[in-house]
């Protein structure tokens, strides 16, 4: 996902706005210009003031645009942010029921869309509306606050007029709005209307920290929890229209072969089935529901065109990447002091090489989307739209029409972890193909089956990491050399203008922002063409950057002889915030002390999306295989919105990334994926899950980030206790296969 | 075509005798509750009850449940299910919440038979039931909370 913490991608955008290159580069920019709202982000409210001083606001009413508020007095929060379970949604009305003083009783929240400069995101730019890099709360923070206290304020205002009272005698708590001295109160729905007809507020006045009720406080729990526990959260899947077809995809069998020809002869005669039909991406097999498209897609046979197809297996990439991770790096992200002379010239130079494989994100929720054209030439896209301009732009293309016509539908989705943040939108592009070559006579949802998912490409990049550190007489690192090989995930997509002098950020991220205070440093990335389609996968960069430096720099504390959390404390003199979780973290573990006869402790810290964390893990080996019985997680994330939230980001980013270093891999054979399911991709199962426990610092520093930040810790913690249980370095992933090289 | 009792009513179902009891449920019965994840008894968000048994509805065939006893997330209710959704709440166990109708169901199966489960019951009962979201952790303290709401 596109990370916060780096300014470039402000840039990036920019730049594709300005300078298209090629189509493809272009459409961020042509969605936002297309919209007629490519200018004028920078104008949005971004400076409202913290408690007591008043603020400049030219916000937009924020009736219909961030809020909606119905005579019943039911509050619709418009959410310009994603949620895949990361709890954006809640995040957002935690912001709008704060400043609102709504209460918690009559609160929704819907996606919204189809209008950059409301939703664009802020961290982006606001040159397109979208959610990654754990970004929801930080864009969301000063904009969702003053919409709810400037709506607040229109309510009072519209109160005090038609009671013929002063405004600042009227009290509103709980959804209501009283005037004590005159005996009036009414509900907040009452004065709906006639507050929206108001002059917006130009300025407005937001709570001080100690006024909060709602922001930090750990009792706060999910408004969408009860759906949650009876079935009726609905996502994609559950869409349904009157007269919808439903299809089921023939993807190449190979990434980048292309279809040569079909027979559906057989498919064609079976009961529900539609029609078959060829679009851009493979076939589809269209029928009256599910199941019927699902058993007839195997009646289908085809013929691929491999020639331009990726061949190799994932073996023989890696070979090749641990290949050239021994020659020069083909750019340099971070160069200081002089490293090689350093390492040339030096006692003790220590070495390593990791290998990461391929990993996909394997939501529960198999990707899906459905589109309908209405009467009237208007198109309406129903999915887990994580980047909804550009998805919305790529309908009207193949719909030829203009991208006003399109009106895109946000739903939850079950699970995304990066997966719906596409380029190239994929399941949208083929719910809307399909769609056009029915001719557009019925309503089609695209239901990508469970081998489909596995099968569809997009996955984390594999990668190799060279590292090599020297350390002086007194064991500290003198030189550090860190040389990472793998695909961009950026190049040939809306993003590629991340990629500046031949880094993509996203290949070197926390290796280039490695905290330790080395004098000789250089990071360097060889990227390598591979066809196989990559993406960001929760935490992207920091997935792999975050084990290799972390299990290096452990591995370099005990060459040192040195307390693995002192000797990194050590180094940590500039950087308080790394310093502070990890101090909390090994206090919080009992970091030093004694543990269980077979029971060891490992310790990791890394900064992801501009949030900090540490873990300790406490692990033992049973039987040849890695138990992880506990984790204590520190993390400093700014100042924390909804805490329990923040924890449960936490828990699941730990489980998230204890699946993928223990078992996790997709692997290649001459070219074909061979795993299908969840029998063969494996993510971590109840029984493998850790007691975690969760520490939030306190901070008054701008809310970052949670929805990545708890897993890149995790492996190298790991990792680490192993090191001490098993006297070995893990460094081929995942652990399965590692603990077995 | 079959018969079958479902959340209670008997019902009589227009579909295959090889169509997956999942897709029958959701889209001729209208019970999306039921998810689908991988359609191979791989991850469990497909859980029914037939006959008060946890099973993978989508290995479970329309031609099987004739004259059985089937109950999906929307028709869960007694004491069980009330004390294990009240514990979910109160945990704020659901993250993105795709898995949790059949999490839940294997939950009230176990409960039912298990009352005071230990934490290698729980590994037992519901390591078939994958959490992307990987809410393990509270899902564990969950049933414990139901179980001491049960017993209370
Ligand atoms: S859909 Fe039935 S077990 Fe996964
Ligand atoms: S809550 Fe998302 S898969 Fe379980």
């Amino acid at each position: 996902m596109l990370s916060n913490a780096r300014p470039d991608l402000r840039f990036a955008l920019k730049k594709l706005q300005s300078a298209p290159v090629s189509r493809r580069r272009f459409l961020i920019g042509a969605t936002a210009t297309a919209t007629g709202l490519a200018v004028g982000f920078h104008s949005l409210p971004s400076g409202a003031a913290e408690g007591g001083t008043p603020a400049q606001s030219a916000t937009p009413s924020p009736f219909a645009s961030y809020i909606e508020l119905s005579e019943e007095g039911v509050v619709t929060v418009l959410s310009s942010q994603f949620e895949m379970g990361q709890g954006s949604y809640h995040g957002l009305a935690t912001l709008v029921v704060e400043e609102l003083d709504c209460g918690w009783q009559a609160v929704s929240v819907v996606g919204a869309s189809g209008n950059t400069q409301l939703y664009g995101n802020l961290m982006w730019g606001g040159v397109a509306q979208g959610t990654g890099g754990s970004t929801s709360i930080a864009t969301s923070w000063t904009r969702y606050r003053t919409a709810a206290a400037t709506m607040k304020a229109m309510l009072v205002a519209a109160a005090a007029e038609a009671w013929g009272v002063p405004a600042d005698e009227i009290e509103a708590a709980e959804g209501r709005l009283v005037h004590t001295a005159s005996g009036r109160a009414a509900g907040y729905g009452d004065f709906a209307r006639p507050a929206a007809a108001l002059p917006v507020p130009q300025e407005v006045t937001l709570k001080a920290p100690g006024a909060w009720s709602q922001i930090g406080n750990p009792e706060v729990k999910r408004y969408d929890r009860r759906a949650k526990t009876d079935g009726t959260q609905d996502f994609t899947l559950d869409v349904r229209l009157p007269g919808m077809l439903t299809a089921v995809m023939i993807h190449p069998p190979k990434f980048g072969a292309t279809l040569k020809s079909f027979d559906a002869s057989g498919a064609r005669e079976m009961p529900g089935v539609v029609e078959v039909v060829e679009v851009s991406r493979g076939i589809a097999v269209v029928a009256e529901d599910t199941w019927s498209a699902i058993d007839a897609s195997h009646a289908v046979t085809a013929e691929w065109d491999e020639s331009a197809a990726e061949q190799r297996g994932s073996a023989e990439i890696l070979a090749q990447y641990r290949e050239l991770a021994r020659q020069a790096p083909q750019a340099l992200a971070r160069e200081e002091g002089d490293a090689l002379g350093t390492l040339a010239g030096a006692e003790r130079v220590i070495e390593a090489e990791f290998e990461f494989p391929f990993l996909a994100h394997a939501a529960l929720e198999p990707m899906n989307a459905v589109a309908r054209m209405n009467e009237g030439g208007s198109l309406e896209v129903w999915g887990g739209h994580q980047i909804p301009d550009l998805y919305r732009f790529l309908a009207s293309q193949i719909a030829e029409i203009s991208p006003e016509q399109v009106r895109l539908h946000v739903l939850k989705t079950g699970g995304g972890f990066g997966r719906r943040a596409v380029g190239d939108g994929d399941v949208v592009v083929e719910a809307v193909e399909v769609a056009k070559a029915l001719g557009w006579r019925a309503p089609v949802k695209v239901q990508w089956t469970r081998e489909n998912d596995m099968r569809g490409g997009r996955y984390r990049p594999a990668y190799v990491h060279r590292l090599r550190a020297a350390l002086g007489p007194d064991g500290k690192p003198l030189a550090w050399d860190n040389h990472i090989v793998g695909q961009s995930i950026v190049a040939g997509t809306p993003f590629a203008g991340l990629i500046r002098d031949g880094v993509d950020a996203t290949s070197v991220e926390g290796a280039s922002t490695l905290p330790y205070a080395i004098p000789n440093l250089r990071v360097g990335l060889t990227t390598t063409d591979v066809k196989v389609p990559v993406l960001w996968w929760r935490a992207v960069g920091s997935t792999h950057t975050a084990y290799a430096t972390e299990v290096f720099i452990d591995e370099l504390a005990e060459a040192a002889g040195a307390d693995p959390v002192q000797y990194r404390l050590d180094l940590l003199a500039d950087h308080p915030r790394h310093a502070a979780v990890l101090r909390l973290a090994a206090e919080k573990a009992g970091w030093g002390q004694a543990l269980p006869e077979g029971r060891f402790h490992g310790v990791a810290v890394h900064e992801s999306f501009a949030s900090f964390v540490a873990q300790v893990a406490e692990v033992s080996m049973e039987g040849g295989q890695v138990r992880v019985h506990k984790v204590v997680c520190a993390v400093d994330c700014g100042i924390a919105v909804n805490p329990d939230t923040i924890k449960a980001q936490m828990e699941g980013g730990i489980g998230f990334g204890l699946g993928a270093i223990l078992q996790e891999e997709l692997t290649l054979t001459e070219g074909a994926v061979d795993q299908a399911n969840y029998d063969s991709y494996r993510p971590l199962r109840l029984s493998q899950m850790p007691e975690v426990e969760v520490h939030i610092v306190e901070s008054d520093a701008s809310p970052t980030g949670v929805g990545e930040p708890g897993l890149p810790p995790i492996g190298p913690a790991v990792a680490n206790a192993v090191a001490k249980a098993s006297g070995r370095r893990i460094r081929v992933l995942p652990f399965e296969k590692g603990l077995n090289a | 075509m079959a018969t079958f009792t479902l959340n209670g009513v008997e019902t009589t179902l227009d579909a295959d005798p090889n169509m997956p009891l999942l897709w029958a449920l959701r889209e001729k019965a209208g019970l999306t509750g039921t998810k689908f994840g991988c359609g191979l008894a791989q991850c469990g968000a497909c859980t029914v009850h037939l006959d008060g048994v946890p099973v993978r509805s989508c290995q479970t065939f329309v031609g099987d449940v004739e004259g059985a006893e089937v109950v999906t997330v929307e028709g869960a209710e007694g004491p069980v299910a009330e004390a294990v959704r009240a514990a979910w709440v109160a945990l704020d166990v659901p993250q993105c919440g795709y898995c949790q109708s059949g999490q839940i169901l294997a939950a009230v199966a176990l409960l039912s038979e298990t009352p005071k489960p230990s934490d290698a019951d729980i590994d037992g009962a519901l390591d078939g039931n994958l959490c992307r979201c990987a809410t393990y952790h509270r899902i564990r303290a969950a049933i414990h909370d139901a179980a001491s709401r049960l017993e209370a």
